[in-house]
């Protein structure tokens, strides 16, 4: 039988084995047999047998045995002598991995143009970018290499590739989903997270890798997942923050679009309100390029060239770590490197890192009071729709502003919700939905509804 | 010292728990192993790898602190302290920064003067660092070609306590170090064993003018492996300081590698140069809240301290003999033996000098039998007293047939014995007469030696001079 990987869903590639209509290897072939032309993959791995559905695992999520780079040649020669927490659920569940995919170095990026490796193309229109971080893992998922895949957000990593390609991304509320094995960009911020071709997937996909972790401190338990079946919106209370809606920067067809999502969602039965977020909308981004650099400042400086990865000899350790770590790392994360050292210096520090750590509590508030009354609120993901190879790549400032509006929530720690709601220029728009903690159950139903009254089609016009 | 000076000492005292696991991932804590056998992704810092704190070690952090009259932090946080070096594998070491678990205790330190109060400024928890095998000929920093690193002690439980400025002299120092060490013995919570690193400290040392409360510039005297080379250093730098002072000179913030082969102290960095550690809350954990039953249930487990131990006996005894005991390990079982029935002086002489001989364990030991001896030590002969010693501690000892053999007193038992040992050594006795008065112990020997030792060596001194006189 004909696989149509561009089209199917990890749901019916399960039904199809359980009903053996098709057998796991051939199910797998179907993916690893396919032309990378997207560079989606850093590295695709042969299937290790057994009758699991299939996955793509970004590459900074640590594979026992196979390489794991980050996107960075500091760790171009690195293998994982441990599988990290998501990848023992993904086996226990009985998922192979496909292979290794794509990502900006360390995950900072919104484009994988800083990928040490070369960027990864959009599905959709291979002269643009994917979005990024985790350009690589969406290429994937709408190019049919994978039926889903594992990526991780930080500031928008999941949520604005899923919004570029057309297709289902959850960022999961803070603590979820254990972070044990996954390269550290920003400790306080970085969240594993399913990528999906649609929103009982992804639901799918986040009742396997979440819940406590004995390995991860910072991890909860989590309530039971609910696979969305309704298709009406009565009940829920959705606000639309007017910093995030109708403003400039955001291009005209992505407005467009997410209005027409918004009065659909009325339309089956859900309220719709204003609300505002202020604060989160002006500082989200300055705060968030103190706290995530700062972390990375710290997180980044194992590559010192003793242990592991690249080693560049020096004629003593304080020269072989700088040579190492000028050779290895890329410019995005020496940029990063350099502003989080400084932000963490004595006598800057209150100014910067304990300034935006207060910064980080007004935002949670702020989000706090929106959401007693509001189940959700709504907004663009990307200010744009993905856009051309080199337009953003030069200046770090434009780069940032991709993620204006997915960085809030993600300093609130809360849960987020890509999901496609139309085209702009043939190219996808997604909305997403951002919730309370753990109201992944809401944004699933809501994400579901809409997703079915809309019938978007996740598959890039050019390979239908 | 120099009158006209007063010293100002603060310690920084590290001290790695005992723990089954590391304090930030489940490797077996202590030595053993070949190099880099006790190690995980998590304290090699592998990419990914994440801390989860040692229950354990907390609680016995706490328990310390305790034991130093410290407050307990109602809420404690764990910090990254970012510095590169290859014995650091993450480049941050975990510790505690301003939201400490244990803050402001104090221990009081009995001293032959009184006791002197010392002010603990804090005391955190934190993680040990890997150990820097430097190849080189004299086996010390300076002169180092090549490095090793065996990350087995990495991620060892670390408590770090910190004194306030309290000590001003040597003596002080060396005494607050060695009563730390034995409460943190005591409590069980490390070997704290300095030979093997398992206790360190550094010293912060400065001079002010007598009757000044300035701080001036301190020196750090590091990787003092004893007390006794603690309080010498202490001492020289104290001198050195004064001299420099007294020469017009100032001090310089420096590190001071203690090589107590050299009269001088090396500066081992300069401060110049300090490090900026860049602290800030480890992100991936969250902050401890000691829970109020948690804490009063440690404070209950704790039993009388050494430094309490050696104030209530010195009430008896004198503060030596109170400091030997309690420093000995002996005054538990000296106070059994009091209890039952020894007399405290007596009790307390065999216990630090006869016993202490015999390596016998004090907790093996059955007081009662124990009092029986040492109050029959002056009326049984000196060899079957030093065999009875040598035996208290085995299962089932009984005093009784030891006391049965009674030493002999009685001259005139003794004469015809010392007769006989005059006669047969004529040489000696007018050798002795002559004025060799040293001879007196060859014929006391000989005499001990025929009676079996059960002569009173007191009676046969008296009796021999008595017969060589005529």
């Amino acid at each position: 039988m004909t696989l149509d990987t561009l089209r199917l869903t990890a749901e019916e590639a399960k039904r199809l084995l359980d009903a053996k209509e098709i057998s796991g290897a051939e199910l797998f072939a179907a993916y690893s047999g396919r032309e990378d032309d997207l560079n989606a993959y850093l590295l695709r791995c042969d299937d290790p047998g057994g009758d699991g559905i299939p996955i793509a695992v970004k590459d900074v999520i640590g594979t026992k045995g196979i390489r794991t780079t980050a996107g960075s040649k500091i760790l171009e020669s690195y293998v994982p002598v441990y599988d990290a927490t998501v990848i023992a659920n993904a086996k226990r569940h009985g998922l192979r991995i496909l292979g290794k995919t794509n990502t900006d170095e360390f995950a900072m990026g919104s484009s994988t143009e800083n990928s040490a490796f070369g960027p990864s193309r959009n599905p959709w229109d291979p002269s643009r970018v994917p979005g990024g971080s985790g350009g690589g893992s969406a290429a994937a998922v709408s190019g049919g290499l994978a039926p889903w895949a594992l990526g991780s957000d930080t500031g928008g990593s999941i949520k604005q590739p899923a919004a570029l390609c057309g297709h289902v991304g959850l960022r999961p509320t803070y603590g979820t989903v254990s972070r044990y094995g996954v390269v550290a960009f920003a400790s306080s911020l970085d969240q594993v997270g399913p990528v999906a071709k649609n929103v009982r997937d992804c639901a799918f996909l986040y009742s396997i890798i979440s819940g406590r972790d004995e390995n991860d401190s910072t991890t909860v338990d989590v309530p039971p997942v609910e696979l969305p079946a309704a298709d009406d919106l009565k009940g829920i209370r959705i606000g639309v923050p007017k910093q995030m809606n109708h403003v400039e920067g955001v291009q005209p067809g992505v407005t467009e679009q997410v209005d027409k999502a918004i009065a659909l969602a009325e339309s089956l039965g859900a309220e719709i309100g204003e609300c505002s977020l202020p604060l989160s909308v002006d500082y989200g981004m300055p705060c968030y390029y103190l706290v995530a650099p700062a972390e990375a400042s710290s997180n980044l400086a194992r590559y010192d060239g003793v242990r592991y990865g690249l080693r560049v000899d020096g004629a003593d350790f304080r020269e072989m770590a700088m040579r190492t770590r000028d050779a290895g790392f890329g410019d995005e994360p020496k940029r990063r490197i350099m502003i989080g050292t400084y932000a963490l210096s004595s006598g800057y520090y209150d100014a910067y890192y304990a300034t935006a750590q207060k910064v980080r509590t007004v935002i949670r508030r702020e989000h706090d009071a929106v959401f007693e009354k509001f189940d959700l609120i709504v907004s663009p993901t990307s200010p744009t729709v993905a856009f051309e190879f080199g337009e953003k790549a030069a200046d770090p400032l434009a780069m940032y502003l991709c993620d204006v509006f997915t960085i809030p929530s993600c300093l609130a720690g809360l849960p987020g919700l890509n999901v496609p709601v139309g085209l702009s220029e043939g190219l996808p728009v997604g909305i997403q939905l951002i919730g309370p903690q753990f109201a992944e159950n809401t944004l699933f139903r809501v994400g579901h509804a809409l997703e079915q009254a809309i019938g978007f089609d996740f598959v890039p016009e050019r390979l239908r | 010292m120099s009158s006209s000076w007063q010293a100002v000492i603060g310690l920084e005292i590290h001290v790695q728990l005992k723990t089954e696991t590391k304090m930030f991932c489940r490797c077996r804590n202590g030595f053993g192993g070949g190099p880099n056998t006790q190690t995980c992704p998590v304290c090699l810092a592998l990419p990914g790898a994440l801390p989860v704190p040692n229950r354990r070690a907390i609680e016995e952090t706490i328990k310390l602190g305790l034991a130093l009259d410290c407050s307990i932090a109602d809420r404690a946080v764990f910090h990254r302290k970012n510095y590169f070096y290859p014995d650091n594998p993450k480049a941050y070491q975990i510790s505690q920064y301003d939201e400490p678990l244990c803050a402001n205790g104090s221990l009081t330190v009995p001293m032959p003067d009184g006791p002197v109060t010392i002010g603990i400024h804090r005391a955190h928890l934190e993680e040990d660092a890997a150990k820097n095998v430097h190849v080189a000929a004299s086996g010390r920093i300076h002169g180092a070609t090549a490095t090793l690193v065996d990350f087995n002690r990495c991620g060892t439980p670390l408590v770090e306590i910190v004194t306030e400025p309290d000590i001003h002299d040597a003596e002080t120092a060396k005494r607050f170090l060695q009563l730390l060490r034995q409460t943190v013995v005591e409590l069980g919570l490390s070997d704290a064993e300095l030979e093997k690193g398992s206790m360190r400290f550094d010293v912060n040392v400065s001079v002010r003018p007598a009757g000044s409360d300035e701080l001036r510039t301190r020196t750090e005297l590091k990787n003092m492996n004893s007390f006794n080379f603690a309080a010498k250093g202490i001492e020289r730098e104290i001198a050195r300081q004064i001299r420099v002072y007294e020469q017009g000179g100032t001090v310089d913030q420096e590190t001071l590698h203690f090589d107590p082969a050299h009269e001088e102290s090396p500066p081992l960095r300069s401060k110049e140069e300090a490090q900026d550690y860049r602290y800030f809350p480890e992100p991936d954990l969250v902050p401890v809240h000691p829970a109020g039953d948690l804490v009063e249930r440690l404070r209950g487990e704790i039993g009388e301290l050494p430094g309490a131990r050696i104030a209530r006996i010195a009430d008896t005894l004198s503060f030596y003999d109170a400091d030997v005991l309690v420093t000995g390990g002996l005054d538990r079982l000296w106070s059994d033996v009091v209890a039952a029935g020894a007399d405290p002086k007596e009790a307390a002489n065999v216990l630090a000098n006869a016993f202490v001989a015999t390596g016998v364990a004090p907790e093996d030991v059955d007081a009662a039998e124990l009092a029986k001896l040492v109050e029959a030590r002056a009326e049984i002969p000196r060899a079957a007293f030093d065999e009875a010693l040598g035996k208290v501690g085995e299962p089932g000892f009984s005093a009784a047939p030891y006391l049965e053999q009674r030493v002999v007193a009685d001259a005139s038992e003794l004469d015809p014995v010392i007769d006989r040992i005059i006669e047969a050594n004529p040489a000696q006795a007018e050798q002795y007469r002559g004025g060799k008065d040293g001879l007196i112990g060859f014929f006391v020997g000989q005499v001990m030696k025929e009676t079996g030792g059960a002569a009173d060596p007191r009676v046969v001194n008296e009796r021999v001079r008595e017969k060589l006189k005529s």
